[in-house]
């Protein structure tokens, strides 16, 4: 039964582009600023890795596809066409497909969005991140506010499904702020937000700049806090409840690529520094591939594989990742599913305690965090989690 | 063996960071004792946290010889004592091994407290004392100034005060000669029954304890059957050298002569520093007149973070105390932290030292408790009882009184922290005894409860008059005050580890003062955690850590899986680092943090 675990979840496909016209002082994500691109030679390695993978885990029903980076809306449509024919030849899909890019909302990228939708994407995920050009200077975007708003106009007219993500907890950004800017962003009918709360990594421009205690402004513990209740508030009003941490829909706009990870199912990897989970008979692996583009580009080419690991993943691993990502969700986990994977249930005095002090719920075999526990989500997980 | 007249036995007298090692390295290393490829700074220093704190805790003995300006080789023994006020009683015994000290000044600060609790340890001891004034190189350096500071607060002669300095070699030759001309030699009978002194002793791993011995009377060699007056014990001679600072064989030891032996003998216990050693069958008729054993005034409990470490944390301590008969140990069973042991020691820095062993050498994680003194509880009874730890605090009807130890601390300070430095000493509830000035110097004399000064006063000292005060204290005996327990309760819970005994009048500030501190070092939970500090049954003091408001990871999507979770199996492995009392997790350096004041 464990050896077909994946299937609770659904199987989607992960295409990472790698590149940005310019690297954001926040984020960690594995994006190189490169001079010029070869987009032929990216395509017969993006082609390849499909087809390897299908060798692998051939005749599933596909679910999802979603190129994220970086910056996919740098991508010629043609590449994109190419990649998605090559998709639709190597497994059955789902008569659902759901096709998700990420954008930024800059004019040059809108110009390619007729394209995108043409080669078979269908749902755009937009990079705003704020709503007012302060602060997108601030964090190092390359398009104005009202150069994003033209741009989602046009995406508009091309796609059905359109979300955006907005970053909070900014620096000098108050509760009163962050209120009407959500109020904004929702009156943009959109039906689909993610909002995520400003992280300082390590290793980004950002990161250095904390550390050096240049990075003044940043809201603290309880502040955050407000604005991430705030956040839940108003979203919640507005039709928009939130099914994941960071993101907001109306029912049945759900991400459903991400709620694949969220699921714990299976997802194949493609591209520098893309993970994934397999399972290839009856084993669930995770694998990955190296972060540089050159790198990998040139180990597809050399030696017909872009993976650089591939773990074997323990059942009680596996119990664990379910745990971490599923509590994630408004729907939470399915207990007799944890169970089958870990070989015992949950700690059941942790939960009992976990229960008392309003974090979890427990519904028949569903056990979900609740708004107070997903708050502070990564203190239930680390209880949850076997010594 | 060499004859008297060509001995000088020394010790070297200073406050800490005025050169007193430095110093001996240039000593051995001008007399070619030490090959120039073996040098290493502070050579006598064996301990890595000697080294690392630059202090010296056991003391050590060099044996060098030199060729002076008179044609004549003489053996000079230097036996290196530790400065820090905590071995001070080790001190005052190593200076009866001795006839004279170098008193070391640094030109450019001058005399400090512990200075002066030295030299008269060593003028008690009848040495003759060659002043040394160090670091002349440096230009800040003052001689005349500190020489005369040296006859208005010591008392002795400082015209013609050895001036050098050990950093660059200047000089030293000049204190090489001193030595000879100026101290005297020792005094003994090559032919009387063996007589000689148990100066110290140490566990060494490979060859058993080591004796350092200073002999008075007759001969003594390799394969001797000696006896240990005080103790009894009889042993033969296995080996019999002299350090150099590396153990050298050597045949016999005569009269003034300083060396080392060993014997079989298991364990530190069995030998007290000051006995008589003398020959089994030829014994020597009187026996020198001994040492009280030191006795330890501070104690705390040392507990393993992870209870599984206990036998672990067992056999470390009787390792350590094997070595060291100044530092003793019981279990203690505390609700809190489960089994531990109840340690005394002589200081707060010795505490440290074997904390810091324990953990570096043992690789023990250790939850150190509040440091208490022995308060003394006269019962209702008539009855005397030593109270060691505040948990075992009796119920109060039962105790008449309590009283606790006080201290004469001698503090040396520039004037301008005076006013500081008074107000902190008044706010540890002291009486002062005595006011004096030495140039711009003030010279304060208080009598303060041990239990003040035990805990954080140096370092508050050093922070108040930033880092330009220096002190010293001797123990004066017990005193009755109004004191009592106070108990903290985390989410409503007593932790006994936390029980302090405080001053009635003092009990609400220090625990506003613990709980504000807590409520820092406890980190936030899921849940609200109030935390009290309660005298009885009545709450003086309360602080409430409020619940965790945000902890959630933004993003976490496929790519993250991996990396997120080995951070939280991380962060979750991190919080065995702390105890568990009930639903509150306690990091375990929050024992000892709560207590710091930041007053």
């Amino acid at each position: 039964m464990n050896a077909e675990d994946w299937r609770d979840g659904g199987f989607g496909l992960y295409i990472h582009w790698p590149f940005c016209q310019a690297k954001c002082p926040y984020c960690d994500f594995n994006s190189h600023v490169a001079a010029s691109i070869d987009q032929e030679r990216w395509k017969r390695a993006y082609l390849s890795e499909i087809r390897r993978i299908g060798a692998e885990v051939p005749g599933r029903v596909l679910n999802t596809v979603f190129f994220g980076g970086g910056t996919p809306s740098l991508m010629d449509p043609d590449l994109v066409a190419a990649i998605l024919d090559e998709i639709r030849a190597t497994w059955p899909c789902a008569n659902d497909l759901e096709v998700t890019l990420e954008a930024n909302p800059t004019s040059v990228e809108a110009g390619r969005f007729r394209g995108y939708a043409q080669a078979g994407v269908n749902r755009l995920s937009m990079g705003i991140q704020a709503l007012n050009d302060d602060d997108l200077r601030k964090l190092g975007r390359l398009h104005s506010l009202e150069e994003a708003r033209q741009a989602f106009d046009i995406a508009r007219e091309h796609f059905d499904r359109i979300s955006f993500d907005l970053i909070y907890a900014r620096q000098d950004q108050t509760p009163a702020q962050w209120r009407a800017e959500l109020r904004e962003a929702l009156s943009m009918a959109v039906d689909h937000l993610s909002l995520y709360q400003l992280t300082i990594e390590q290793g980004t421009a950002f990161g250095d700049r904390y550390a050096r205690g240049k990075l003044a402004g940043l809201p603290d513990e309880d502040n955050a806090g407000d604005m991430y209740f705030i956040t839940q508030e108003i979203c919640e009003a507005a039709g928009l409840p939130a099914y994941e941490v960071s993101n907001h829909a109306r029912s049945g706009a759900e991400s459903r690529h991400n709620l694949i990870y969220w699921r714990y199912g299976d997802y194949a990897g493609i591209g520098p520094g893309a993970h994934g989970r397999l399972t290839i008979g009856g084993q669930r692996y995770a694998t990955d591939t190296g972060l540089s583009p050159a790198g990998w580009l040139q180990q597809v080419e050399r030696t017909g594989t872009g993976e650089a690991t591939r773990t074997a993943l323990r059942l009680t691993d596996q119990a664990g990742e379910y745990l971490m990502m599923g509590l994630r969700l408004a729907g939470g986990i399915d207990l007799p599913r944890y169970e089958r994977l870990a070989g015992s249930p949950l700690p059941s005095n942790t939960l009992e305690d976990l229960q008392e002090m309003g974090m979890v719920q427990r519904e028949g075999p569903v056990l979900r965090a609740t708004k107070d526990g997903r708050a502070v989500l990564n203190a239930v997980i680390r209880a949850l989690l076997p010594e | 063996m060499t004859d008297l007249a060509h001995i000088r036995n020394f010790s070297i007298v200073a406050h800490i960071d005025h050169g007193k090692s430095t110093l001996a390295d240039r000593l051995i290393q001008l007399t070619g004792t030490v090959a120039e490829r073996d040098m290493k700074e502070q050579l006598l220093d064996a301990m890595d946290i000697e080294r690392e704190r630059g202090i010296t805790i056991k003391a050590n003995t060099v044996r060098i010889e030199y060729p002076a300006k008179d044609g004549e080789t003489y053996v000079l023994n230097l036996i290196d004592t530790p400065g820090h006020v905590d071995f001070a009683y080790e001190v005052s015994r190593s200076m009866q091994a001795v006839e004279g000290s170098l008193l070391v000044v640094d030109a450019t600060q001058g005399v400090e407290a512990q200075t002066l609790a030295n030299v008269y340890a060593a003028i008690d001891a009848d040495h003759e004392i060659v002043p040394v004034l160090n670091k002349i190189d440096l230009p800040a350096a003052d001689c005349e100034r500190v020489a005369e500071q040296i006859e208005d607060v010591i008392g002795i002669d400082a015209s013609d005060a050895v001036r050098i300095s050990a950093k660059t070699g200047l000089g030293i030759p000049d204190v090489l000669e001193a030595i000879v001309q100026r101290l005297p030699a020792p005094k003994g009978q090559r032919d009387a029954p063996l007589k000689a002194m148990l100066v110290d002793s140490y566990y060494d791993s490979y060859l058993g304890v080591v004796v350092i011995i200073r002999v008075i009377d007759g001969v003594i060699k390799k394969g001797d059957r000696i006896k240990m007056m005080k103790t009894g014990g009889a042993y033969p001679v296995d080996r019999l050298g002299v350090f150099r600072p590396q153990m050298e064989d050597i045949k016999e030891l005569g009269p003034g002569e300083i060396g080392f032996l060993t014997a079989s003998i298991k364990q530190v216990r069995d030998t007290r520093v000051g006995d008589t050693i003398t020959h089994e069958k030829k014994p020597c008729a009187q026996a020198l007149p001994g040492f009280k054993p030191a006795q330890p005034v501070v104690f705390c409990g040392l507990f393993p973070v992870d209870s599984a470490e206990f036998e672990d944390l067992r056999d470390s301590i009787e390792k350590l105390a094997l070595n060291d008969a100044s530092f003793s140990y019981e279990m203690e069973t505390s609700a809190a932290l489960g089994f531990g042991f109840r340690c005394g020691f002589l200081g707060l820095l010795h505490l440290e030292v074997i904390r810091d062993r324990i953990e570096r050498e043992y690789d023990i994680d250790l939850i150190t408790t509040a440091p208490s003194v022995i308060y003394q509880l006269h019962m209702r009874d008539g009855t005397v009882r030593e109270l060691h730890n505040p948990a075992d605090m009796p119920d109060l009807t039962h105790v008449d009184h309590i009283e606790e130890p006080r201290i004469k601390a001698t503090i040396l300070v520039p004037d301008e922290y005076l006013g500081d430095v008074l107000k902190l000493c008044q706010d540890r509830r002291g009486i002062q005894m005595d006011l004096t000035y030495a140039g711009s110097r003030a010279m304060v004399v208080y009598d303060l409860p041990l239990n003040e000064v035990v805990f954080d006063f140096y370092d508050r000292l050093k922070s108040v008059t930033k880092g330009y005060a220096s002190f010293d204290y001797q123990m004066i005996g017990y005193r009755q005050d109004t004191l009592v327990k106070m108990q903290i309760l985390v989410n409503d819970e007593p932790v006994d580890a936390l029980s302090v005994m405080v001053h009635r009048d003092r009990a609400e500030q220090r625990g506003r003062a613990m709980c504000e501190k807590l409520k820092e070092l406890i980190p936030r939970h899921m849940f609200k955690i109030p935390i009290q500090a309660a005298i009885g049954g009545r709450v003086v003091a309360r602080e409430t850590i409020s619940a965790m408001r945000k902890d959630v990871t933004a993003k976490c999507y496929g790519g993250d899986v991996t990396r997120k979770k080995k951070l939280l199996e991380k962060q979750k492995a991190g919080k065995k680092k702390m105890r568990q009392f009930g639903k509150v997790e306690i990091p375990q350096q929050a024992f000892i943090n709560a207590l710091k004041m930041d007053d």
